[in-house]
């Protein structure tokens, strides 16, 4: 189901026009408030739902997460680097709170410096792995630090489905 | 300029008593129109119907005195601040635009209505300048359709009837008071007169047009914030989930993922998506 903001919680900031991968949240044209210019394209990422700074957008959740006519709402806060969401059935009866980090250090703090690491060689030009892959993802690595993979978990692709 | 009662020189050509009823007039045209608004819109029943919800999902009951508490919370922060504003630079043009018109519209009332205060006009000139600042700054680069949707700053839709009435009333409030402190007469049919009708029209239109612009709002947002704030005093939040101190043990023991991830003592993140303002259009 789509998006849909609350007039009276909306103050017309923005924030939702311009993280909309669709964008479809635009500004009304008579009262400046938000709201969803085309529903049926709306693939319901939350990504507005998560901006607004007030709470003003909501989604009805799908039925394959909680049951239909549940409350599905979410704060994401920025400053903690937290996400809490909380499901509440129709009747009231389940009412559920997940809390769950979204980063484990301050933002901004680790972006890589591309700038100034040294241009790759040819050898890393003719390969099928991107600048300075090895590197940033810790496949040349052993150890603990070491990226998981099949192999260093000791298991190995099967055919077929299996349980 | 600043000095002068503008409506002493008007009371020349147009009695007093057609001034006053001409305030009285705007006065039942803001009433009215709030009224048609609320019945178009159903806001009132829109309030209503949420009250009642949040009351049937409340963990607690609030008081009279907690709720007594919390409208004058909301007058002191919502009203008289604007603290709902996240963005600094809308807060800071809503404040000069809200207490610009206040200004105004309280000096010429009281003007018109024969207060030979000194101050009076003084007022109605800083009113109307607030009104200008706040208002084209409001205008011309901060308004969501130029910031956040990239529209042109001349682009009219029907959301800008409220603010292109306030700061035309007040501009040509301002030429008008100057030509008229320069020696221009109403009536001569000359630029003093061409702005004085301007000033009257764009006045007409922002009292006249509450049922189409967003007016109303000054009424029904301390209303919403004041609904707000109940909501969390009572416990049913809207259905949004809690605001958890990540320090608390109990926290940590109800989501491990918390300190696993973050520590015992989560250290501030800072600002996130908020670093940027929202304009990647």
């Amino acid at each position: 189901m789509p998006t849909f903001v609350y007039m009276t919680r909306c103050d017309g900031c923005g924030q939702c026009v311009d993280i909309c991968p669709s964008d479809i949240m635009h500004i009304d044209k008579t009262l400046r408030r938000a709201y969803n210019l085309e529903p049926n394209m709306c693939w319901e990422c939350y990504s507005c739902v998560k901006a607004c700074p007030h709470h003003a957008i909501d989604v009805r959740g799908y039925a394959d997460f909680a049951p239909l006519g549940s409350s599905v709402r979410v704060h994401r806060d920025e400053e903690k680097g937290t996400i809490a969401w909380r499901i509440k059935f129709r009747n009231g009866k389940k009412d559920m709170e997940l809390l769950a980090p979204i980063t484990t250090k301050p933002w901004g703090s680790c972006i890589p410096k591309l700038a100034n690491e040294s241009a790759p060689d040819d050898s890393m030009r003719n390969s099928h792995l991107l600048f300075n892959e090895p590197k940033y993802i810790q496949l040349d690595k052993d150890g603990k630090d070491s990226l998981h993979t099949l192999e260093s978990n000791g298991l190995e692709i099967k055919e077929g489905v299996y349980y | 300029m600043f000095a002068n009662n503008p409506f002493d020189a008007l009371s020349a050509l147009i009695s007093t008593d057609v001034m006053q009823m001409y305030i009285i007039v705007m006065a039942i045209l803001v009433a009215g129109g709030t009224i048609l608004d609320m019945m178009h819109k159903k806001s009132a029943q829109y309030f209503f119907e949420n009250a009642e919800k949040a009351k049937a999902n409340a963990k607690r009951t609030v008081s009279t005195g907690e709720k007594i508490s919390l409208a004058v919370s909301t007058v002191a922060s919502e009203v008289i601040t604007s603290s709902e504003f996240c963005n600094t630079k809308r807060r800071i043009s809503h404040l000069l635009t809200m207490y610009g018109f206040i200004l105004f519209v309280a000096s010429t009332a009281l003007m018109i209505f024969g207060n030979k205060a000194e101050i009076l006009p003084q007022l109605w000139h800083i009113g109307a300048i607030m009104l200008c600042v706040g208002g084209y700054w409001f205008w011309f680069f901060i308004r969501v359709d130029v910031n956040s949707e990239g529209a042109k700053w001349y682009k009219l839709v029907r959301a800008d009837i409220f603010i292109v009435s306030l700061f035309t009333t007040a501009t040509f409030a301002l030429i008008w008071s100057y030509l008229q402190s320069k020696g221009g007469v109403v009536g001569d049919m000359g630029s003093t007169t061409l702005f004085f009708a301007l000033f009257i029209v764009s006045n007409t239109t922002l009292f006249a047009s509450v049922l189409w612009s967003k007016f109303a709002h000054m009424f029904f947002k301390p209303a919403a914030a004041f609904q707000k704030k109940t909501t969390v005093a009572d416990g049913s939040r809207e259905n949004l989930p809690g605001d958890f101190d990540l320090a608390s043990a109990e926290v940590q023991a109800k989501f491990p993922d918390i300190p696993e991830y973050m520590g015992k003592n989560p250290e501030y993140m800072g600002h996130g998506i908020r670093r940027e303002p929202p304009n990647h259009y």
